[in-house]
């Protein structure tokens, strides 16, 4: 059964003797938390690469097999901690499906979900390219991005009470109802943020050095990224309009309008780092638009009300019929799936796996950085953003 | 000391100790080092919002240029090994922040986690616990406030 | 193509031994595959122009409980140019001896995706797949002493002198 380890330990001492083994992390500033990838190189030529995860493996699927549905909500905010609100969407959503609510939820509620989760996304997008603009060189793109983002996080934790990890969404609802002035500051920051967007373009998305480093570097050839299942913005940055918020049409999303950005090869070839760093901008711009529209339902049509109760649809056991569901949404990240098995006798289920899409996105890392110079690498590296926490669960 | 004999400038007078004491604190250089979700907390106290500079604290890439090393997220048995590497890695003298429940005391995944050092402390030693999940960055500026005070009692000489 | 047709395809092509059930309770149907085939069927799913189930979703590896004595594997496949979903399982009967792993065909050389999910599988669950090109531990350390998604998995004391539980 060893024989895999045996043959792996084989290479790495045989590669010793010819090329350089090095190794890149857990400790290092551009690995994006705790990956470790070991390299074989030639000189600067990056000759293989070969990941090693599960520095952060804190058994999800354990705490999913041993908690009940409600229970496990905080759980699945801290597989992907930049965006979590998506994840508890996910994961409420597959859970309301299988007890046959989803179609109760009211509206309003849904509006909101949508909201938070289209917030949190920026949040999440914002940080993918503020350490991006660390990793290649510049420093300004992070600041500026944190400072943008904590404005998001003040208001989502009014909303929730937390800054990061908000358990927010429940099955059936939500924690609280909006507070009140919610919309009316959402509705600032949209205002506030829209010309920063453009300022942020001007520093990072036209500038000169940062397209050298990143146009024509990483290309992910469009057929290479769907054998190797990525999704979200690698999979967009490649060529596909691929956008589970479209494909799927769940929640709130059939009734707003939106674009699915994606790579067009402006810059160099499509699907290189550029590309797939432009969907995240570009994403974030259809995001903004998003929230308009919620923002602008909720205080028309769906106003808040004093006998609205977010709760009011929530289970009094959450126990679903016997089945298997695979429920799938668009996280930050990409296709973020969530795999029930109930055995329709108890509040937990008997095996849930978190498809996780930085997961996915990570394994093709081998196949686009074969041949490259390091410093490139570290460019593929951030263009991918992944979190660690999702990828390792 | 009449204003003749040194006309550019007052002296001070302090102890060895307080000097050195001083000087330690006012430049405590973390270990740019984020594990988990408490990481991005990490980053946010540094960021524009929290400005953790003004405090002198500036984090390094370098096990080998760091003061204090901030635990930053959940430790899991895979990464304990690395972590008391890079204790070690670090001279002396050394100070560690426990960052976050799940450093402090396993957190949430006390329970099933059956990949979770329950506690850093459990690898390495601890100077200064932070509470939350993730805590704000208040509350790690509030623990680097609390190291200087532990760093100003220490004698280092005499 | 609808869930029918594909059984349909799928008899038509490997004969009608290949598909050993059906569940079709629950919101998503799930066809039952025989284990030892379920490369070829997905290597035809994936290319034939009437399904084109190219994206593999995920793959979970099943452990169904202690009196059950079976372990299975569960793939989630979806069409990108239909927008179709299909769920495929296999199952074996296995006596839980760490020594007598289940094994399945491995589908790497169908879809890449698969390689990173069976080392997870295999990790986790334990579960064997023939043919995988590098099936080693992938979140778990190399050294880590049993499954810890079977249902009787208890925790050792201590690894490498760390108490482990609280």
């Amino acid at each position: 059964m060893n024989t895999a380890l045996e043959n792996y330990n084989q290479k790495i001492a045989s590669a010793a003797i010819e090329d350089m083994v090095l190794n890149m992390g857990p400790q290092h500033p551009s690995t994006h938390g705790v990956l470790r990838l070991e390299l074989i190189t030639d000189g600067e030529i990056v000759k293989e690469v070969i990941p090693h995860i599960g520095y952060l493996h804190r058994c999800f699927e354990k705490h999913a097999e041993s908690l009940t549905y409600q229970q496990t909500i905080p759980f699945t905010d801290r597989l992907d901690y930049l965006a979590s609100m998506n994840n508890s969407h996910a994961f409420v959503m597959g859970v309301e499906r299988m007890m046959g609510i989803d179609k109760d939820i009211p509206k309003r509620v849904e509006y909101i979900r949508v909201l938070v989760c289209e917030l949190n996304r920026i949040a999440s997008h914002l940080i993918a390219i503020g350490t991006y603009g660390i990793d290649i060189g510049a420093f300004t793109p992070f600041l500026w991005c944190f400072r943008d983002r904590e404005h998001i996080m003040g208001m989502l934790e009014w909303a929730s009470g937390s800054r990061m990890l908000y358990n927010y969404i429940w099955v059936g609802g939500l924690f609280y109802d909006l507070p009140v002035g919610f919309e009316e500051r959402c509705c600032e920051f949209v205002d506030y943020f829209k010309p920063k967007m453009v300022e942020l373009n001007q520093l990072l998305t036209d500038n000169q050095i940062f397209i050298d480093r990143t146009a024509n570097v990483g290309v992910l050839p469009l057929e290479v990224a769907i054998n190797y299942g990525c999704s979200g913005p690698m999979l967009r940055g490649s060529g596909l309009k691929w956008d589970l918020r479209r494909i799927d049409n769940y929640s709130a999303y059939p009734e707003l309008e939106f674009e699915i950005p994606i790579g067009k090869g402006e810059m160099g070839t499509v699907g290189d780092c550029w590309d797939r760093y432009k969907v995240r901008v570009d994403e974030i711009e259809q995001s903004l638009k998003m929230i308009d529209q919620c923002l602008n339902r909720l205080q028309n049509e769906l106003k808040r009300t004093s006998d609205f109760d977010p709760r009011a649809k929530m289970p009094r056991k959450t126990i679903p019929k016997a089945q298997d569901y695979y429920v799938r949404c668009e996280g930050a990240k990409g296709e973020l799936g969530f795999y029930f098995m109930c055995d329709g006798k108890s509040e937990i289920p008997t095996r849930v796996k978190a498809r996780a899409p930085s997961f996915n996105n990570l394994s093709v890392l081998p196949e686009i950085a074969k041949g490259v110079m390091i410093a490139d690498l570290i460019a593929i590296v951030g263009s991918i953003d992944f979190v660690l926490g999702e990828v390792d669960r | 000391m009449s204003s003749e004999m040194n006309d550019s400038g007052g002296v001070v007078i302090t102890k060895m100790n307080d000097l050195l004491n001083w000087a330690r604190l006012s430049s405590l250089w973390p270990l740019s080092f984020g594990i988990a979700c408490c990481a991005i907390e990490f980053m946010g106290a540094f960021a524009s919002t929290y400005d953790l500079d003004r405090y002198g604290v500036f984090p390094r890439p370098s096990a080998r240029q760091a003061d204090v090393l901030i635990i930053a997220g959940t430790v899991t048995f895979k990464m304990a090994e690395r972590i008391k590497r890079l204790y070690e890695q670090m001279p002396e003298p050394k100070y560690v922040i426990s960052m976050g429940s799940c450093s402090n005391c396993g957190g949430p995944y006390w329970q099933h986690g059956y990949h979770v050092v329950k506690g850093v402390d459990r690898v390495i030693p601890v100077d200064v616990y932070v509470q939350g999940c993730p805590p704000r960055p208040e509350s790690l500026i509030g623990a680097i406030l609390e190291l200087q005070k532990k760093i100003e009692g220490e004698r280092l000489v005499g | 193509m609808s869930f029918e047709d594909i059984k349909l395809l799928l008899s038509e092509k490997f004969g009608p031994e290949v598909i050993i059930g059906e569940e079709t309770g629950g919101l998503q149907p799930a066809l039952l595959i025989e284990p030892l085939r379920i490369a070829e069927v997905c290597l035809e799913l994936r290319n034939n122009p009437k399904t084109y189930f190219d994206f593999l979703s995920s793959i979970t590896g099943v452990d169904y409980g202690i009196e059950a004595m079976r372990f299975g594997v569960v793939y989630h496949l979806a069409s990108i140019p239909y927008q179709t979903q299909l769920t495929l399982k296999v199952s074996v009967e296995n006596n839980r001896d760490l020594d007598n792993l289940p094994s399945f065909p491995s589908i790497t050389s169908v879809y890449r995706t698969a390689d990173w999910h069976e080392r997870e599988a295999y990790d986790l669950v334990g579960i064997f797949f023939d043919g995988h090109p590098d099936l080693r531990r992938i979140l778990l350390p190399d050294d880590w002493d049993g499954f810890p998604l079977r249902k009787d998995y208890k925790t050792a004391e201590y690894y490498k002198g760390i108490k482990i539980d609280f």
